[in-house]
């Protein structure tokens, strides 16, 4: 691959020399062959993914039905729908997102703020990047001997609680970031007005980062509404309708999960579905939170 | 705002208030790593440090083995950052270099997207569309042509059911190349078009433009978002659990059926009933851990000296 001789501006006299020739050649059918490559990865790629969309559409909109949403997870065999997983999604993911929001809102804020400059703050935002990318099964693991062992049982608010402990590193990360966003002059000015600092951050940094941090709490929110492995152990499942938090609750990841496993056609077909509602919620959410994030940077630029 | 309306005291609170937390961020990392440790005292109490090497996992005789399951975690890594890598650059290379701009943002977006699509559709996939291709068509082929060549056959060998180790690793390269990509893009768009100007001025092709200006320039950051890569692909669970066949046994063909780290733990640990069980469970989980702590550690450090660069 590599040019040996230096290879001198081409103007037509040098070029013709039969050796450079042969060499531009050579460098000129590399050059092609690494593009073509790279333009037949793109397609495999895109097409690979496009096959999984396309499975995924094609299954889940033709097990789609109003029933889904009015009745229970079935027994085998027989009809029915996802409400109860529904329901207990929505109230593990909005537990999680209260939990977990503010808590990483408040440690962006030290981040940014308060200890820009710390010491500390290198450790914490380090040990925040691990956290971000650590193997959720472990944080399942973890709530399991934190909250499910003491209790003696499943229940969701230990999903609840796993799922908040996956999202605060995901806020702290956007919520710092996009408080850095904010300009200094902002800052100084509030302060030469003899703003108190914790006024500056609420009334002028919040409020300027406000797009943002709402991006980073919807981003928060499409990450875990699609985890499935820590809450295999934490909230379990439950074929019931309940709405009792404290004891093992259904939830779509964990439904779609022993569903797909089972050996009936019927469950398959209702996971699919529910795989359908995930996926949908979660490209809903993942398209706000680019959408916020779009107006603002057109409103500044 | 009068002075008056000033209350250092509040904004002391404020400031600890927020210095707390974030020391429950440190405190959660301890934890974490501690509460892991205590549950994996049991089976290393018993069984020692032949729990890493034996490959025998008998829940019936109570006898654990870590060691197929930990090979077969790292093999199916591999096998997704040998497909994935490569895969990510050239997209990454396409679109950074290759596309016109009405392409590179609609395919830009779409891998975003995808990268946000939870790993449980992935695995869903995988056993439902993937699998009984792959088992039909490509090792159908591979049973009949590489699996009698004497050396490396035995890699091959094995039922054509489509799922096992290998479908596992393919599956998690696909879930990796967007996450890749969208990475290695972000980092290639860093490179400052002065530079590629004059190389491309200079008569170089656009491959040596990629080879030798793009890539230097961002060593640090493709390293850093492969990293990250592995350490997605060792710790993912959902996405394995279903494809990999669940077997613990240490056998020679990537074709057959195995378990992952995170696989056994998705599988067993709600069934665990003996004590040992479970505490095995964990103590993979705790392996899993220092792994991955190792990797996205390397991984972060590799992406701070991107950023330092990139400050200057």
């Amino acid at each position: 691959m590599s040019v040996q001789t230096p290879v001198k501006p081409t103007t037509e006299r040098q070029v013709s020399s039969p050796y450079q020739r042969r060499m531009y050649l050579r460098r000129r059918i590399i050059s092609t062959f690494h593009m073509a490559m790279s333009h037949v990865v793109t397609f495999l790629g895109v097409a690979v993914l496009a096959w999984i969309l396309w499975s995924l559409f094609g299954q889940g909109f033709s097990a789609l039905s109003i029933k889904l949403f009015t009745e229970m997870t079935p027994p085998p065999g027989s009809d029915g729908g996802l409400l109860n997983a529904i329901f207990g999604s929505l109230m593990m993911v909005g537990i999680a997102t209260v939990l977990g929001i503010p808590i990483g809102l408040l440690v962006g804020t030290y981040l940014a703020e308060y200890g820009r400059y710390a010491k500390i703050s290198a450790v914490v935002r380090f040990i925040n990047d691990i956290l971000l990318s650590a193997p959720s099964i472990l944080i399942g693991l973890f709530v399991y001997e934190l909250v499910v062992v003491p209790m003696g049982h499943f229940s969701g608010y230990a999903g609840a609680i796993a799922l908040a402990v996956i999202a605060l590193p995901v806020v702290v990360r956007t919520s710092e970031d996009m408080l850095l966003l904010v300009p200094d002059t902002l800052r100084e000015a509030a302060a030469a007005l003899g703003i108190p600092r914790w006024r500056v951050i609420l009334q002028v940094s919040y409020r300027s980062a406000g797009p943002g941090l709402m991006t980073g709490a919807l981003l928060a929110v499409a990450r875990i509404s699609g985890e499935t492995a820590p809450l295999l152990f934490t909230s379990l499942n439950n074929q019931f309708w309940s709405t009792n938090m404290n004891q093992p609750m259904a939830n779509l990841p964990v439904v779609i999960f022993n569903f797909a496993m089972s050996p009936y056609d019927d469950w398959r077909s209702l996971a699919w579905a529910g795989a359908l509602l995930i996926t949908l919620a979660v490209l809903g959410l993942t398209i706000a939170a680019r959408t916020l994030l779009a107006a603002k940077s057109r409103m500044k630029g | 705002m009068s002075v008056k309306q000033f209350r250092p005291g509040f904004d002391r609170g404020f400031h600890n208030l927020t210095f707390g937390l974030s020391m429950f961020v440190l405190l959660l990392l301890v934890a974490i790593l501690a509460f892991l440790v205590m549950g994996s005292l049991p089976v290393l109490k018993s069984q020692g440090l032949s729990f890493f090497i034996s490959s025998d996992w008998n829940p019936v005789t109570d006898v654990y083995g870590a060691l197929p399951a930990i090979i077969q975690t790292l093999i199916t890594a591999i096998i997704a950052l040998v497909i994935g890598v490569p895969v990510s650059f050239g997209i990454a290379v396409f679109l950074t270099e290759l596309a016109p701009v009405w392409v590179a943002r609609p395919v830009g977006v779409a891998i975003e997207m995808l990268a946000a699509i939870p790993s449980i559709i992935y695995g869903m996939w995988g056993l439902f569309v993937f699998a009984p291709t792959f088992g039909t068509v490509i090792q159908r082929w591979t049973m009949a042509n590489l699996a009698p060549i004497p050396v490396i056959g035995p890699v091959f060998a094995s039922p054509p059911m489509g799922i096992g180790i290998l479908t596992a690793g393919i599956i998690l390269a696909i879930m990796i190349v967007p996450f890749i990509t969208a990475m290695m893009r972000d980092v290639f768009t860093t490179v400052p078009a002065v530079l590629k100007e004059s190389a491309y001025g200079l008569g170089c092709t656009r491959w040596e433009v990629v080879h030798r200006i793009v890539l230097p320039y961002c060593r640090a950051g493709t390293v850093g978002a492969v990293m990250l890569g592995l350490g997605r692909a060792l710790g993912e669970t959902m996405a394995v659990t279903f494809v990999i066949g669940n077997s613990h046994r240490l056998s020679a063909s990537i074709m057959g059926p195995g378990a992952t780290i995170s696989s056994s733990i998705a599988n067993e640990f709600v069934e665990a009933d003996s004590k040992l069980h479970s505490s095995a469970l964990v103590t993979l989980g705790l392996t899993l851990f220092v792994i991955t702590f190792i990797v996205l550690a390397v991984a972060r450090l590799f992406l701070l000296r991107l950023k330092k660069q990139s400050g200057h």
